[in-house]
């Protein structure tokens, strides 16, 4: 089965800026796949090229076997699209909004309008500038989660929605993946694409620096974990699941970080035990500590201190 | 709510609440000149220089009084040169002769920047989000109204000394000129406040103008009844008019200074009227709530060409209304013509086809003049293309089935579509009112003629629009409206600076035949909508070719 969307090699400078640097993703139908990466990372800007908005300068993408750039309205009947930043018109209610994308995508489902509009407590009648920036990225929602596509594409779709209405998208985007859908789901939110996606791809400067299942990249969710303690305990380096583990003396005691898989935190929690634990903290890394860390990895593998 | 916070409001302390509202006007005001840096000098020297440059033309063409007088006693006999710009009062002041298409026109032009200004500074800060960042900051509630407006008027008075000093330059005297700077201030001083207020009303930066724009053209329509009116009999009227007192002010005449009082105290008192509607109502909103609107899109709303409609009949409904209302008033206008013409010059006129050519000229030049601002509309609607991809709403419409040449074709339709409906409304209402005016119905083809020969040249400014959208789009707003001022001076002041035919003849509404009365040049309109229809052809392309842009 080809893949639906297949880039390759694929480069974008905007002036002296490079956006994308020899960019390479496919995503495989029927799969959620998570687009991670920071802010700035190329990911809207790719997002762009397979919308045909932008031109790539060199390379190829191919979206749903055709090519972005040249066969727009035929591929766009066949996707939908939610925009990371929203911008509606003032004088259109958010009813209209969806109806029209709705109607220029070849028509929604009248029964399925109304259910996502419950579902995410949607107040059709108001006029867009009366929005709130979550409530503008509803309405986007709304239209792209109401038509019947194969594919869709969704820049950082969570953006100014609350803790239910994310618990809401998610619940709608399994329910399409388990209809067949592909998603492609760019975020810069580790636990969000952890909850969807059957692969992820990281972005970095432009370029896809790991790509595989969550299982594959289990590494890279490792849980940043600091204690405050009386006294250091011994063989901490040794325990399987622990990395970094760092010691500095702190007051009268000393502070211990280290970073650990999941599985290993049972047993780190048994060393500590008798320890002396004053303040215990636990973090799942930000993206940025774990583009930071690949970073210093890459530097490690090339031999450089 | 806004019920509760007000009487609240009251409560506090009057005096120190009223001073605090007024916190952080300093910096808004630096802001804005940040902002402005660049478009505000250049306002000042196009400004400057129409004024300065008519003069030291006029200076050249009419060096003595004598010939200053006969110049004048023509154009004080033509009843459309005193409908459009008004008498020259004193015809042997050089001054007087040299700037009379400035006074009216002028200030009217210097209004239209002023109430551009304000609302680009209070509206359009607040649509595109900005005053609620301000806003969090230490600044009053009055603050962002009132740094607008300081803005305003500090630009306006630069322009008014620049002018003043441009005019002395150009050989004109002192006080003349700084009375005619006055002038200018006056009306400009008026719309700035007119459009703070209209800034309050409407909830969007383009309405404000649209809304403050059309008071001044109702204005400079009373004027113009004013000045048109058979033996002065309505001159009254001009009182009423804000442009009419740049006229009032006498300059280079007889300076009544004392307008200029009548001018501040308007000001203050239609600002004061803006600064208590800002107390009555919410950030974003305008003086009326937000009515919920429909649930569920009309059937009209499903593509490109819908949703153009939907954006654009505001505007177009605002400008169908003022080109009826203008036509209704030029059978009026023309009825009174004879009224103007003594009767030397009516033996003369007779000799040149007599009353028949007097109106047929008169309407000529309206036309040419209701022809080149119908090219204004056809550019800010065409320039809505631009708006959207600016704002982003492009981006998500772009992404459904709808191409870029779709869309393109939308704003394009609403644009030349928007400008045949006001030609056809403006022939026929002509048509209907002078024929019935002057009881003759050969007017009714008259005037479908003149505005059917209107059209080409729109097309090519057309065609330029969408040429900058599509090769060089963050200059659209600024190439499109440069040329436009561009080729209206040309056709206004290119004769008077003796520019070279050629130059003139760069502007396209300098070939559009002058009707009725003048020859009606086929091939020059053929060229002309070739031109413009090549010109969008390759507008459309490039669009599609390019990057969209944020």
């Amino acid at each position: 089965m080809t893949p639906v969307i297949e880039i390759t090699d694929l480069t974008k400078t905007f002036g002296s800026v490079t956006a994308l640097d020899h960019l390479d993703l496919t995503v495989e139908a029927g799969e959620v796949h998570g687009f991670l990466g920071p802010n700035g990372a190329g990911k809207t800007t790719t997002l762009r090229i397979l919308l045909g908005l932008l031109r790539a300068d060199s390379g190829s993408a191919t979206l749903l076997g055709g090519d972005p750039w040249r066969d727009v309205a035929t591929l766009h009947r066949r996707l939908a699209y939610v925009p990371g930043d929203v911008a509606l018109w003032p004088n259109l209610t958010g009813g209209e909004v969806i109806d029209l994308l709705g109607r220029l995508r070849g028509g929604l489902d009248p029964a399925r309008r109304a259910a996502l509009l419950e579902r995410f407590d949607l107040d059709p009648s108001k006029k867009g500038r009366a929005y709130s920036k979550g409530n503008r990225q509803k309405v986007a929602l709304v239209a792209a989660l109401a038509s019947d596509v194969e594919l869709l594409l969704l820049d950082e779709p969570t953006s100014g929605l609350d803790p239910l209405m994310e618990a809401e998208f998610r619940a709608v985007v399994r329910e399409l993946a388990a209809g067949g859908a592909t998603v492609l789901l760019s975020s810069h939110i580790l636990s969000e694409a952890e909850a969807l996606s059957d692969r992820v791809s990281i972005i970095r400067h432009g370029r896809v620096v790991e790509t595989g299942t969550l299982e594959q990249l289990r590494h890279l969710t490792r849980t940043a974990v600091t204690v405050d303690v009386l006294r250091a305990p011994d063989g901490l380096d040794a325990l399987p699941g622990v990395y970094d583990v760092r010691v500095e003396p702190h007051g009268d005691g000393a502070r211990l970080a280290c970073e650990v898989d999941a599985p290993a935190l049972e047993s780190l929690l048994t060393v500590l035990q008798g320890a002396g634990v004053r303040a215990l903290t636990s973090a799942p890394p930000t993206l940025e500590e774990l583009f930071l860390r690949h970073y210093s990895d890459d530097l490690a593998g090339a031999g450089v201190q | 709510m806004a019920a509760t916070t007000m009487a609240g409001r009251r409560t506090q302390a009057p005096a120190a609440t009223a001073l605090a509202r007024f916190t952080g006007t300093g910096p808004l005001v630096r802001l804005a000149l940040r902002r402005d840096r660049v478009l505000a000098p250049v306002w000042i020297a196009v400004f400057a220089f129409s004024a300065a440059g008519s003069a030291a033309a006029t200076i050249g063409i009419y060096p003595t009084e004598a010939s200053r007088v006969q110049i004048a006693d023509t154009l004080n006999s033509s009843a459309s040169s005193a409908a459009f710009y008004g008498p020259i009062l004193d015809p042997t002041s050089m001054g007087q002769v040299s700037l009379f298409k400035m006074y009216a026109f002028g200030a009217a032009m210097v209004g239209l920047l002023g109430l551009f200004l304000v609302a680009r500074h209070t509206r359009g800060e607040e649509e595109d989000g900005r005053t609620e960042l301000v806003g969090a900051g230490v600044v009053g509630r009055w603050a962002p109204l009132a740094a607008a407006l300081t803005w305003t008027t500090i630009v306006l008075v630069v322009l008014g000394l620049v002018t003043a000093v441009s005019l002395v330059g150009a050989g004109l005297d002192v006080v003349g000129s700084l009375s005619f700077a006055l002038a200018w201030l006056v009306t400009g001083l008026a719309f700035t406040a007119i459009g703070a207020v209209t800034a309050q009303v409407a909830t969007t930066s383009r309405g404000a103008k649209g809304l403050a724009g059309g008071l001044l053209g109702l204005a400079y329509l009373i004027r113009a009844v004013a000045d048109g009116s058979a033996d002065g009999e309505l001159v009254g009227l001009r009182w009423m008019s804000p442009v009419g007192w740049a006229q009032e002010v006498h300059a280079f005449a007889d300076p009544r200074w004392s307008v200029g009082v009548l001018g501040l105290a308007f000001f203050l008192l239609v600002s004061a009227i803006a600064f208590a509607l800002v107390d009555r109502r919410d950030l974003g909103a305008g003086l009326l709530p937000d009515r919920a609107g429909a649930a569920s899109a009309p059937r009209s709303l499903s593509g490109g060409l819908g949703l153009a409609w939907r954006l654009h009949r505001g505007l177009l409904a605002g400008w169908v209304l003022g080109a009826a209302l203008l036509s209704m008033v030029l059978g009026g206008l023309v009825a009174n013509l004879g009224g103007f013409v003594d009767e030397g010059m009516q033996d003369m006129l007779a000799a040149l086809g007599g009353q028949q050519g007097l109106e047929d000229t008169f309407v000529a030049v309206e036309w040419s003049f209701i022809g080149t601002f119908f090219g204004a509309y056809a550019i800010a609607a065409l320039l809505r293309l631009r708006s959207e991809e600016a704002t982003g709403r492009s981006e998500n419409l772009l992404a459904t089935p709808l191409t870029r040449p779709r869309w393109a074709a939308s704003h394009l339709i609403a644009s030349i579509g928007g400008v045949v409906t006001l030609l056809v409304v403006t022939g026929t209402l002509t048509g209907f009112s002078i024929s019935r005016s002057l009881g003759d119905s050969a007017w009714w083809s008259k005037s479908a003629s003149a505005a059917a020969v209107q059209l080409p040249a729109i097309l090519v400014m057309v065609g330029l629009t969408i040429l900058a959208i599509g090769l060089v789009p963050r200059f659209a707003v600024g190439l499109s409206w440069g040329l436009f001022v561009a080729f209206f001076l040309l056709g206004e002041i290119g004769a008077l600076l003796e520019l070279p035919q050629w130059v003139m003849d760069l502007s396209p509404f300098a070939h559009t035949p002058r009707l009725p009365g003048g020859d009606l040049n086929v091939p020059a309109l053929v060229i002309l909508t070739v031109l413009g229809l090549g010109l969008i052809g390759a507008g459309v392309a490039a669009y599609r070719r390019r990057d969209l842009e944020a």
